[in-house]
């Protein structure tokens, strides 16, 4: 009975949080975009695949946006896997423990639990914080785990915050620039972005236009089975 | 009544249309059913091809590795061993290996690409146990004239060391000869050969 | 062809083939005025037949076990040819089998099919729905995502609120003091065979009660009422076979195309059908920020939420909830009105069903959102006028000012 009341209270308490949404930047997600996938492919094996798993996915579906077995072999395989090997991190589960007090989530799906758009505004959303242990937080995910890969390439952002009367406005204003402007930045994070949209459901180009083929089939249906309907109905008044 | 036999060709024609496209619309959904039960993504790269050193497999010892789950033998035959295989092709079911047991290109003598380096499949064309590997000449419990190959336990069934079947044993042909190619000298690819199967 | 009759006097003599055709289908008389909502009847059927194929078929790759369960959906996902399509078939068909059969539920509200002497019919029918709200509930513990797991966990918890016998219960139910392993396997074992099992043989049952009284109609008079004299067929009855078949084939294909819809461009449907939260494996240490059962059962979850605790006990919500369900069976015992259909009752039932429609759908909507003082205070209102519905349905629709019924059917 206590249990009960535990839930529904902690029902209570976390329903009211999920009214003060973030505001979330629209991610450039377009699977057609062969070139913008195979860069958001590299990026995720340099960047996301030291840490980060993506056990559903294996290396030989990229053959879905363009790239030969070859060219998965020779350019996004660094764990020495098979080609036909899923995606699995080279770091174990234990050392992620220890250095991020967390398992790194597996990312196979990740675009479809979160949504790009908070995948995109996550992953620039980083500031320095000089409280947390890797140095770094998140206006997104706050006191997050995770440390700010791609620091070198976006510089390193700081958190201010501008009062107006009651409310508070947060900004993050880049305090040292990186290798990237902030536009390339963005590209570059739109890429990786466009590529997990990608990876959370891979069948998903084929499933639109397998749907277009299945819809005129069954338009051609309706005609016959309306027509035939309309010859046994004449019977009836 | 020509009114009703002009609705009747009709209905005739609307039954027809109707069955042959719901016959359409039930196999679209039957192929998609039956597709998912051929072998998945993680199968198909579970029998993807092997790649094996053979560096280290001396003159006369054996070498075994699994291909979609069978066990793949890597014979490195001594020239002894080479020179007795032509002596006993009397006693051989397929000495010439007709039976395509085999890719075109290791129908020869040796039953290999290079000589000395047999690959086969160590499964006995019999009822599938995996046969011994039995190099001892004129072993006791197999005759004296047995000149070195693969006994089979469950069965009896004997193979030389072409993997060749001899007569008078359960197993109906010689072993299979899995496609291969070599990479480089000492580098094999078991399971793709360079037709790009 | 004369062979072909050979073998099926072959047959009728050993297996009343030909009967059975001739009573179900060639020679079932049913009413001439079916209208649109007379479909969601045979399209149930349909998803029934679409489950049970595309599960079948789920369950050669799926793994029913808490360290397999989630990669194992995903397996069939990616890694089985055409298993994207056949999961999304099934977790489409999950839903669509609710949209359906609230469909078809409603229509016998509206021209009162459970009345007399339908009420085997309906009571049969909610059996259905009991089962297939359990089917439902045990499946959707099957992918092992964060809402199956926290949704499986909240719903069980709900039986251990039964005095004394609870807190057993719920470990019982479970098989372990928390969702786990042994709680997979089994509700794995009920969805794929028993449930199934039960919910086929109660399908059948209501479709015998149906074929042995006949169906009703949107006017809600009896056919058998008035037969031609010399072949004692209904004068307004027509036979099922052609009529109603080359008809629903019609009704099954623009079903089909609303399904195909779904499954092939929008499978989850905006969280819908498959919560985004889904996606994350189940993790018994992080509940997630926001948890509502699927959208089918968040009318009797908004009934839940209404009641406040009693003497420190959540029992009596539970009991609300299930007085919500277990009430419609009584259907065919509390409506007193003169008339069946709609079409010839008074100003007081229509105003009736309209409030009890938009309460159900308003709970609907609760049920899914977060719980403030307004929104509980509106599901109490609305649990109020569901309960008053049934509740007060004897006094109502004896008052009721009815038109008089026709004869025969109206068009």
């Amino acid at each position: 009975m206590k249990k009960i009341l535990f839930f529904v209270s902690l029902l209570a308490s976390t329903m009211a949080f999920a009214n003060t949404e973030l505001q979330l930047d629209k991610a450039p997600v377009k699977l057609s975009d062969q070139a913008s996938l195979q860069r958001g492919a590299k990026y995720f094996v340099n960047y996301c695949l030291s840490c980060h798993s993506a056990q559903a996915m294996r290396y030989n579906r990229l053959q879905d946006i363009g790239l030969t077995e070859q060219q998965i072999k020779d350019n996004l395989i660094f764990t020495g896997a098979k080609v036909g090997d899923t995606m699995t991190s080279s770091m174990s589960k234990k050392d992620a423990m220890v250095a991020f007090g967390a398992a790194p989530p597996d990312l196979s799906v990740i675009s479809r639990s979160r949504g790009a758009d908070y995948l995109y505004t996550y992953l620039r959303s980083f500031y320095r914080d000089d409280t947390r242990p890797t140095g770094w937080n998140n206006t997104v995910f706050d006191k997050v785990g995770m440390p700010h890969v791609l620091y070198e390439l976006q510089g390193e952002q700081v958190l201010e915050v501008e009062k107006h009367g009651q409310h508070e406005v947060k900004k993050l204003v880049l305090a040292k620039p990186g290798k990237m402007s902030p536009a390339e930045f963005n590209g570059m994070v739109g890429d990786l972005v466009n590529y997990l949209a990608f990876m959370g459901e891979p069948m998903k180009a084929t499933r639109m236009k397998l749907g277009v083929i299945v819809l005129l089939f069954l338009g051609g249906f309706f005609f016959v089975a309306y027509a035939l309907k309309k010859e046994f109905w004449k019977d009836i008044h | 009544m020509s009114q009703n036999e002009v609705d009747r060709s009709k209905r005739r024609f609307l039954i027809a249309a109707t069955t042959a496209v719901g016959g359409v619309a039930t196999v679209g959904v039957a192929v998609p059913f039956l597709a998912s039960m051929m072998p998945s993504q993680r199968a198909k790269a579970a029998g993807a091809p092997v790649e094996v050193d053979i560096s280290k497999v001396e003159p006369g010892m054996i070498l075994s590795v699994e291909w979609r789950g069978k066990p793949v033998w890597i014979v490195n035959r001594t020239k002894e061993m080479l020179d007795l295989l032509a002596k006993h092709d009397d006693q051989l079911a397929d000495p010439k290996s007709e039976v395509e047991q085999q890719p075109s290109y290791c129908k020869n003598a040796t039953r290999s690409i290079k000589p000395n380096m047999l690959v086969a499949v160590g499964i006995c064309t019999h009822l599938g146990c995996s046969p011994t590997f039995r190099k001892d000449l004129g072993a006791p419990d197999l005759g004296a004239d047995w000149p070195g190959g693969f006994f089979c336990p469950c069965h009896g069934s004997r193979f030389d060391l072409a993997a060749r079947v001899f007569k008078g044993v359960p197993a109906p042909t010689n072993l299979v000869i899995p496609p291969h190619k070599y990479l480089s000298d000492s580098r094999i690819l078991v399971g793709e050969d360079s037709k790009g199967a | 062809m004369n062979s072909l009759t050979n073998l099926l006097g072959w047959v009728d003599a050993r297996f009343p083939l030909t009967k059975l055709w001739k009573e179900h289908l060639s020679e079932y008389y049913a009413p001439k005025n079916f209208n649109f909502w007379y479909f969601f009847g045979s399209l149930a059927l349909l998803v029934l037949v679409i489950q049970i194929v595309s599960g079948i078929f789920l369950t050669m790759n799926y793994k029913p076990d808490a360290a397999y369960a989630f990669y194992s959906v995903e397996y069939i996902m990616r890694d089985v040819d055409w298993g994207w399509l056949i999961r999304y078939v099934h977790s489409t068909g999950a839903s669509m089998f609710f949209v359906v059969v609230y469909l078809h539920m409603f229509r016998g509200l509206m021209y009162g099919s459970y009345r007399k002497p339908r009420e085997l019919i309906w009571i049969f029918g909610m059996f259905i729905y009991l089962a297939l709200m359990a089917e439902a509930f045990m499946g959707y513990l099957l992918p092992w995502g964060q809402m199956s797991y926290w949704g499986a966990q909240v719903i069980v918890n709900l039986f251990s609120a039964v005095p004394f016998v609870g807190p057993d219960l719920s470990v019982w139910i479970r098989g372990d003091y928390v969702i786990s392993d042994a709680t997979l396997n089994r509700f794995f074992a009920f969805h794929v065979v028993a449930v199934p099992l039960v919910l086929l043989g109660l399908v059948v049952a209501h479709i015998i009660a149906l074929h042995e009284v006949g169906s009703n109609n949107p006017d809600g008079v009896e056919i058998k009422k008035h037969k031609d004299p010399v072949t004692h067929i209904p004068l307004d009855g027509i036979p099922f076979h052609p009529y109603y078949t080359v008809k629903d084939i019609v009704g099954v294909v623009v079903f089909l195309m609303v399904f195909s819809a779904i499954v092939f461009f929008a499978p989850d449907l905006g969280g819908y059908f498959i919560e985004d939260n889904n996606f994350i494996p189940a993790d018994p240490l992080k509940t997630p920020p926001h948890i509502a059962p699927v959208w089918y059962f968040t009318p009797f979850y908004a009934v839940l939420r209404a009641v406040p605790p009693m003497f420190g006990s959540q029992f009596p919500g539970v009991i609300a909830m299930g007085v919500a369900v277990m009430i419609i069976f009584f259907l065919p015992w509390l409506d007193r009105g003169p008339v069946k259909s709609i079409r010839y009752r008074g100003p007081i039932y229509k105003a009736a069903l309209t409030l009890f429609v938009i309460s159900f759908l308003g709970l609907g909507y609760l049920g899914m959102q977060p719980v403030t003082p307004l929104f509980t205070l509106l599901s109490q209102v609305f649990t109020t006028i569901y309960l008053a519905f049934f509740i007060l349905m004897p006094w109502y629709t004896k008052i009721d000012k009815c038109k008089p019924e026709p004869e025969r059917v109206t068009g």
